[in-house]
This record gives C-alpha cells, structure tokens and sequence, in this order.
C-alpha cells in the first residue's frame, strides 16, 4: 500500500470515527422523536453516497461511450455496486427509523417507492452486465442503460418535494402537510450531518478505488488466461 | 433506543461485509496472480517460493 493510500484510509477511518461520535455525543436528543432521529445522521448520508455512486456510474458510462476505453466501464461498474450497497443501508436504516415515528416498517409512499425503484433499476443493471459475454457489447450494453438508469435519481430526490409525501424534508421546505418526522436543525444536529455526510463521502471514495482496483486486476487477469489458453 | 442500535448495526454490520467481500476478492486474485506467474516461468516461482 502506498503513503497516499495510508493517509487516505487513516483519515477515513478517523473521521468515521468522529462521526460516530458525533451522532452519539455531540448532537442534540431531538425533542419528539428521542434517540431514535440519530439514525437520520447516517441515513441521509448513505443516500447521498448512494446517488453520488450513481452519477460517478453515469459519468463513467458517458466517458465510456466517447472514449471506448475500458476503464470507464469499470469505474462504472464499480460505482453501481458500491450504490446498491449504500442505497440498500438507507432503505433498512429508513425502514428502522420508520417503525417508531410512523408507526409501520414500510408504506409505499412516493418516496420509498422511487427509491425502490431505483434500487430495482440498479440491480437489474448488475444482472445485464452478468447476461452479456461479450465484453464490448457488455459494456456498451451498460453504458447506455446507467445513462438511462439515471432519471431514477433526481425522480426520487424530487419525489418528497414535489408529490404528497409522509417522508420527511430536513434539509429545505416541505410541501408536503402529511410529512411526518420533520424537525429542524439545531447548529450541532448540522455540524454533525455535515460531518457524517464528509465522512461517508470519504468512504465512497476508498470503497470505489478498492472495487476499481479489483475489476482492473479481474478483467487483466482473464484477458491472460484466454490469451494463454488460446 | 433498540432501533437506533439496529441501525447503527446494519451500517457498520454492512460496510465491514462489504470491506470483507473485497478483501477475499483481492486475495483469490492474487492467489490466481501467483498460479498465473507459477505457469509462465516455474523458475521465477521456485526462487519465490524459497524461505528467506
């Protein structure tokens, strides 16, 4: 491992710790809800790197199109696994949160439906790359379809502002009368999701250039072996 | 308060799965790496293999 990647990691590690810490001593017990609106401070963050991973997909499908070269693909791929995986603590965490303050563990609100959806759309994009054998085509395939798959993200994010919605909106006005769970932002509830949101974004970065890094040395390794085969 | 340590659970329960998936991942390629060497120059591989 080389100095910069120590540096990186040891930050990340640091600042999830703070971040952690943060939530659990730093910000403020929230009035009506107690304890359990802690979950917020991770739960908005995993989101957001969720979608972040989806727009580095979009990016790198784009970069991809234009250039042709592999990497892009790659860094795609690498990105849409990574967002299911943040997308998919969100929706468990939301879920978690849900239970207490809305009295279900799931209603199928505009919000959580759209970010079913995209959940859904996402994962499907995984099992088509694992349909085509033909790297090119697998990865044109993909390519076109993350840049398409991508209108789930701002539908989803315009979801709780535009439509009815339980779902709560922290940061911004609701419009919703039904939201359920709002609450303002203390200045300590704000440093702490400013924090957490840094910390996760930190984490994103380290996850996707380990996952890179893994499909890089993949895909290397299987072009050898047909090369050596053949 | 069960709930916010659920959570809490699932979010680090997650990413350290996850760290653990790409870790394993890592080494079977460097496992494959190694096979791979070992195949094209069984020299190379011996004087690898030698105690230090």
């Amino acid at each position: 491992m080389r100095s910069w990647e120590r540096i990186w990691i040891g930050t990340t590690i640091a600042l999830m710790a703070l971040a952690a810490l943060a939530v659990f001593v730093y910000a403020p017990r929230e009035a009506r809800m107690g304890d359990v609106q802690r979950i917020f401070y991770f739960h908005i963050s995993t989101a957001w790197t969720g979608f972040l991973a989806f727009a580095v997909a979009l990016i790198g499908s784009i970069a991809y199109l234009r250039t042709r070269a592999v990497r892009w693909d790659q860094l795609s791929h690498a990105a849409v696994e990574i967002g299911l995986v943040l997308l998919t603590m969100a929706i468990i965490t939301g879920s978690l949160w849900a239970r207490p303050v809305w009295n279900t563990w799931w209603t199928w609100d505009p919000r959580l439906t759209t970010t079913t959806i995209t959940w859904v759309v996402y994962l499907a994009y995984l099992l088509l790359r694992n349909a085509v054998e033909n790297p090119e085509t697998r990865a044109r395939f993909a390519a076109v379809y993350a840049i398409v798959a991508f209108v789930t993200v701002p539908i989803t994010y315009l979801s709780a502002r535009l439509l009815r919605t339980i779902h709560p909106i922290v940061l911004g006005p609701s419009v919703s009368a039904e939201a359920q769970g709002q609450f303002g932002l203390t200045p300590r509830m704000v440093h702490t999701m400013v924090l957490s949101l840094i910390a996760w974004t930190l984490l994103f970065s380290v996850l996707l250039w380990m996952r890179y890094r893994v499909q890089r040395a993949q895909e290397a390794l299987e072009e050898i072996e047909e090369a050596m085969e053949a | 308060m069960g709930y916010l340590v659920v959570a809490y659970l699932v979010f680090w329960g997650i990413t350290f799965f996850y760290i653990l998936y790409l870790a394993r991942r890592q080494r079977a390629l460097e496992e494959r790496m190694a096979r791979l060497r070992a195949r094209l120059n069984p020299e190379l591989q011996e004087e690898h293999d030698e105690p230090r």
